[in-house]
């Protein structure tokens, strides 16, 4: 069934003659601390099938019982989605042999999911905001993992044995489905990126999952097809699984227009398929061949009883629910009075919450960003660290700023202040201490240095007599180069003038 | 004791216990010299636990000796159903797919029976995952009927009835889909009770149909079933489908029925549950319950549930589609028989094909493909959606009956027991001893099996009482006010007119 290899399109050209339109299925892990119909353990990185029980071994006799905090969070999940939340669900049974799913059926939401029919905006780098709209969101149990052993590529193809896990099998799962996303054109792989990044932000903000995407807490499955235009009906669709970076969805979906364009250049028709995206070389290669013959004989979950939140209880969880990315984003923007570029930098640079809290320290929005933008930014890409990874708290950068403020150390000598909170030295109020960094404010030892600068160099003394100011500088330079820095440098500019009588 | 202390009832022997006539550790032993004595000829046992449970019994005495307050139950010995898991102790719902298997978990109803020191005699025959009405099913070989070694002892549980009528085990668990504890009951003449479902957990039962399994008691007298139902019973938080209140009042009901006064309680003949296809000496025993019933002060009232007819059809649809999901866990790679495929690639899925296709018996594969089949997309609605609305239909046949009487009563099943073989090859036949069983499973609602005599084959019949859902203490007062009144007239138990067993010499 795989077809010739075929010249991909150069994406530009792709996307001039092909209209995309893409799907996108989000998996989160939900960070409850037991499985979705059991009492094993959720945690990361266990000895294998060391966290589980006859229920998630799928044992004979064994039953299911619902996870309370996981519908919990699917519902925090729905509302901030915008969905409807269901006033009473079912579980079905997806039935499949397979060695990962212990019981050889999945226990999912078929017909009834918990949440649909909501929406997403999603804002675009440059600020533009594209409504994605939500069709459901499910619960559902996460499977084993299988480890092929033997093989050279780790897959299954090869191997001389298999080994599974079931540690991850049984976790909560929420399945977030979009209805088709068109009319985004040539943005398509920037769109999809960033409702998968919007969405982990949300997943953070609800505290519903650590949302790690390298420890696959946050899986997306991306539905791409082409047509003619946006008035031709849609095209057939491939479905790339697993794609686990926010920048390999941006990757798999323009790969898969290059592909796809290639593929109808040619006269050929795209094969509706699952593909496996492969990280290291970004293509995306053909797996399984979805037939209709794939019957996963649903049927509902006669072990659980329907879920029926009361509406009470939602409208509770509704209450509790932190505000939103974006809408924080606005909010924050007005409050702080950047403009769109400054911000949009801001949040690229993961520093918003930085700033937020360097501001709730009492510092003014400007001197914050001037911090975490500047100085610490510079660090951070200097040591190819993220500005959470640098060892300065928003309330050590607050601090610093208010001895800015009070004048008690200038910005040069702020500088040097903070070396030392990175390098562990303590507060900035210790440093300033113990590197002895105050701004000198005591006339005397000025007046004693500039005596010394003007004695040295009697020359400039006699231009700026004679009238010229400008040499004035290389005085007062030599009077901080004395003072190693801790004077007020314009301080000393009124004493040099007073002095030499001007 | 001169008396045979296997022959005493389950209340009986509590009283005993209690009063330290006898000890449980003697009790236990006479049980299990019983079993070592008949059980050759029987095969009522799959796995019989001499050890544990004898460890159990000299722990009750000890505990007696003591002074320590006891279960009523407590070191009165009793068999489990093969279906229901054990730890360590071996547990293969008849199938070759998990022999030599051993838990290492206990059913919420073994772990109540354990807590309550019953000691556990072992585990009894039974169809495969409990799909038969004749135990012929069994991948260990036929169960014998006590009263007639040439017969079936009926199914699935028939290794639980025969054990109880044969006096191996004083008390029983069976577990009941479409009558597999009231079938048995009927043609041994034991007591055999389906609770309302949701009564008695389902955790660590091995499914088939997980919208219609019930466990519940196999005994030889009614208020045996009573004690053994409310040990068993009540809510547990392990399985979502169980009742969250408590059990009604099992054992007072039990008790006031004996009593023998039934004035004022309705009781409903089900119209389509009677006639055509039920053996005549069975439809005889019946109307004769009838007049003993309405002798008593009963008022016995004529009911239709016209959606009975369809029972068995719906029921064939909606248990193999669950039992067909139900059993795909058993596929070699976790735990049981794991079969490789003798040439070819060894791949997960050839060693899951080849451990089912060598482990299952023929009527578990014909079940799972004809519930594969009926679950099939562009099916389902035609199969699996048909059969859900007759069952609500069902359900709406029963509250209407409920309305007009207290209980439902029919004959349990439609002939007495078999002879080995006569159904075997006949699906059809072997589906229709079900009859008159199903519709309580369909509907939810508890059911009853009391002995009510001899055919004129000589060979026990089973009346069948319903109740509405979590209204099970009905059938106890009418179950127990019936078995008080036919014993009266046969001067005994009716299982004292069954022939005596020939006996192995012990050897121990």
């Amino acid at each position: 069934m795989t077809s010739p290899t075929l010249e991909l399109v150069a994406y530009d050209d792709a996307v001039r003659r092909y209209d995309p339109v893409i799907g996108i299925e989000v998996h989160v892990e939900l960070g409850t601390k037991t499985k979705m119909f059991c009492a094993a353990e959720v945690a990361y990185g266990g000895e294998p099938n060391s966290q589980v029980t006859p229920v998630s071994l799928g044992l004979p006799g064994a039953l299911p019982v619902l996870n309370g905090t996981a519908v919990e969070h699917a519902i925090k999940i729905g509302l901030a989605l915008n969905c409807t939340i269901a006033e009473s669900c079912r579980f079905a049974r997806k039935n499949y042999f397979y060695p990962d799913v212990p019981k050889n059926f999945q226990t999912s939401q078929y017909d009834e999911p918990i949440a649909y029919d909501g929406w997403l905006d999603v804002e675009l780098e440059d600020g533009t905001i594209v409504r994605v709209e939500i069709e459901r969101a499910h619960m559902e149990e996460d499977a084993g993992k299988n480890t092929h052993v033997g093989g050279a590529t780790g897959r299954i193809h090869g191997a001389e044995y298999s080994l599974v896990d079931y540690n991850r099998a049984g976790i909560p799962l929420v399945e977030i489905v979009t209805r088709p996303i068109t009319g985004v054109g040539d943005r398509a792989p920037e769109v999809a990126r960033a409702y998968v990044q919007t969405l982990r932000d949300i997943f953070r903000a609800l505290d519903v999952s650590e949302a790690r995407m390298e420890r696959g807490n946050v899986r997306a499955d991306v539905n791409l097809s082409l047509r003619p235009s946006p008035d031709s009906p849609l095209g057939t669709r491939t479905e790339t699984k697993n794609v686990n970076s926010f920048r390999s969805v941006e990757r798999a979906v323009r790969f898969e227009i290059s592909r796809q364009a290639g593929v109808l250049d040619a006269g050929q028709k795209v094969i509706q398929e699952t593909r496996h995206w492969h990280e290291d070389t970004g293509v995306t290669t053909s797996g399984r061949v979805k037939s209709d013959a794939e019957d996963y004989r649903y049927f509902p979950e006669p072990d659980l009883v329907p879920v029926a939140p009361s509406r009470e209880w939602v409208e509770e969880i509704r209450a509790t629910l932190p505000e939103m990315p974006v809408a924080r984003r606005n909010r924050l923007q007005a409050e702080w009075g950047y403009a769109d570029a400054e911000m949009r930098d801001v949040v690229n640079a993961g520093a918003l919450d930085l700033i937020e809290a360097t501001v709730a320290a009492g510092t003014s929005a400007a001197g914050a960003r001037k911090w975490w933008m500047g100085e610490l930014a510079r660090r951070a890409k200097q040591d190819d660290q993220t500005l959470e990874d640098l060892t300065v708290t928003p309330a050590q950068i607050s601090a610093l700023q208010a001895l800015v403020d009070s004048g008690r150390i200038n910005d040069k000598l702020a500088r040097q202040v903070l070396e030392g909170v990175l390098a562990g030295e303590g507060d900035p109020e210790d440093i300033v201490v113990s590197r002895g960094l105050e701004v000198v404010s005591d006339d005397g030892p000025l007046l004693a240095a500039i005596d010394d600068a003007l004695a040295a160099q009697p020359d400039i003394a006699a231009k700026v007599q004679g009238g010229n100011l400008g040499p004035v500088g290389a005085i007062i330079g030599a009077v901080m180069k004395a003072t190693r820095g801790q004077a007020d440098a314009g301080r000393v500019r009124e004493l040099v003038l007073e002095r030499i009588g001007q | 004791m001169s008396t045979d202390i296997t022959r005493l009832s389950a209340a009986e022997l509590a009283g005993a216990l209690a009063r330290g006539d006898v000890s449980s550790t003697e009790v236990t032993q006479a049980h299990l010299d019983r079993i070592a004595a008949v059980d050759g000829d029987l095969n009522a046992f799959l796995h019989v636990s001499s050890q544990d449970a004898l460890a159990t019994a000299q722990d009750v005495d000890a505990r007696r000796a003591a002074g320590e307050e006891l279960h009523p139950l407590a070191g009165v010995p009793i068999a489990v159903k093969d279906v229901v898991v054990t730890r360590g102790m071996p547990t293969t719902a008849g199938s070759k797919i998990l022999e030599g298997w051993i838990p290492p978990y206990d059913a919420t109803l073994v772990e109540r029976l354990r807590a309550a020191r019953l000691p556990i005699l072992g585990k009894t025959n039974m169809d495969e995952f409990a799909m038969g009405s004749s135990t012929e099913h069994s991948a260990y070989g036929n169960t014998c009927n006590p009263w007639d070694l040439g017969r079936i002892p009926g199914g699935s549980g028939g290794g639980s009835a025969a054990a109880v009528a044969a006096f191996e085990a004083p008390l029983a668990i069976g577990t009941d889909t479409g009558g597999s504890i009231r079938q048995p009951g009927a043609v041994t003449g034991t007591v055999g009770v389906k609770p309302t479902y949701g009564g008695v957990s389902r955790y660590g039962l091995i499914a088939m149909a997980s919208s219609l399994d019930q466990a519940g008691p196999v005994t030889r007298t009614v208020l045996d079933a009573a004690l053994l139902h409310e040990l068993i019973g009540g809510h547990d938080p392990r399985d979502s489908t169980s009742i969250p209140e408590p059990l009604p009042a099992l054992v007072e009901a039990a008790r006031q029925g004996a009593t023998g006064d039934l004035s004022g309680v309705r009781v409903g003949v089900v119209t389509e549950l009677s006639g055509e296809g039920y053996q005549e000496g069975v439809s005889a025993r019946f109307a004769e319950s009838l007049e003993v019933l309405r002798g008593l002060g009963a008022e016995i009232v004529e009911v239709s549930c016209p959606s009975f007819t369809y029972a068995l059809d719906a029921y064939y649809l909606i248990m193999p589609s669950e039992a067909s999901s139900n059993l795909a866990k058993f596929d070699g790679m976790r735990f049981g028989l794991r079969v490789e495929p003798t040439e070819g690639p060894v791949t997960a899925e050839r060693v899951m094909a080849a451990t089912r296709g060598a482990g299952f018996g023929d009527e578990v594969k014909r079940r799972i493909i004809l519930g594969t089949y009926a679950l099939s997309a562009g099916y389902y609605d035609a199969y699996y959606g048909s059969a859900q609305k007759v069952r609500t239909l069902i359900q709406r046949d029963f509250a209407a009956a409920f309305e007009k009487a207290d209980v439902l009563v029919s004959p349990t099943a439609p002939t007495t027991a078999f002879r080995f073989g006569e159904k075997l090859d006949d699906p059809l036949a072997m589906y229709l001893n079900d009859v008159a069983t199903i519709p309580a499973n369909l509907a939810g609602v508890p059911g009853m099996s009391v002995p009510n005599g001899l055919s004129d084959d000589g060979l026990p019949v089973g009346f069948q009482i319903l109740a509405p859902a979590k209204a099970d203490d009905r059938m106890y007062r009418v179950g127990a006010a019936l078995e008080a009144a036919l014993e009266k007239t046969w001067g005994g138990s009716l299982l004292a007119q069954a022939p005596e067993l020939k006996t192995t010499e012990l050897t121990r």
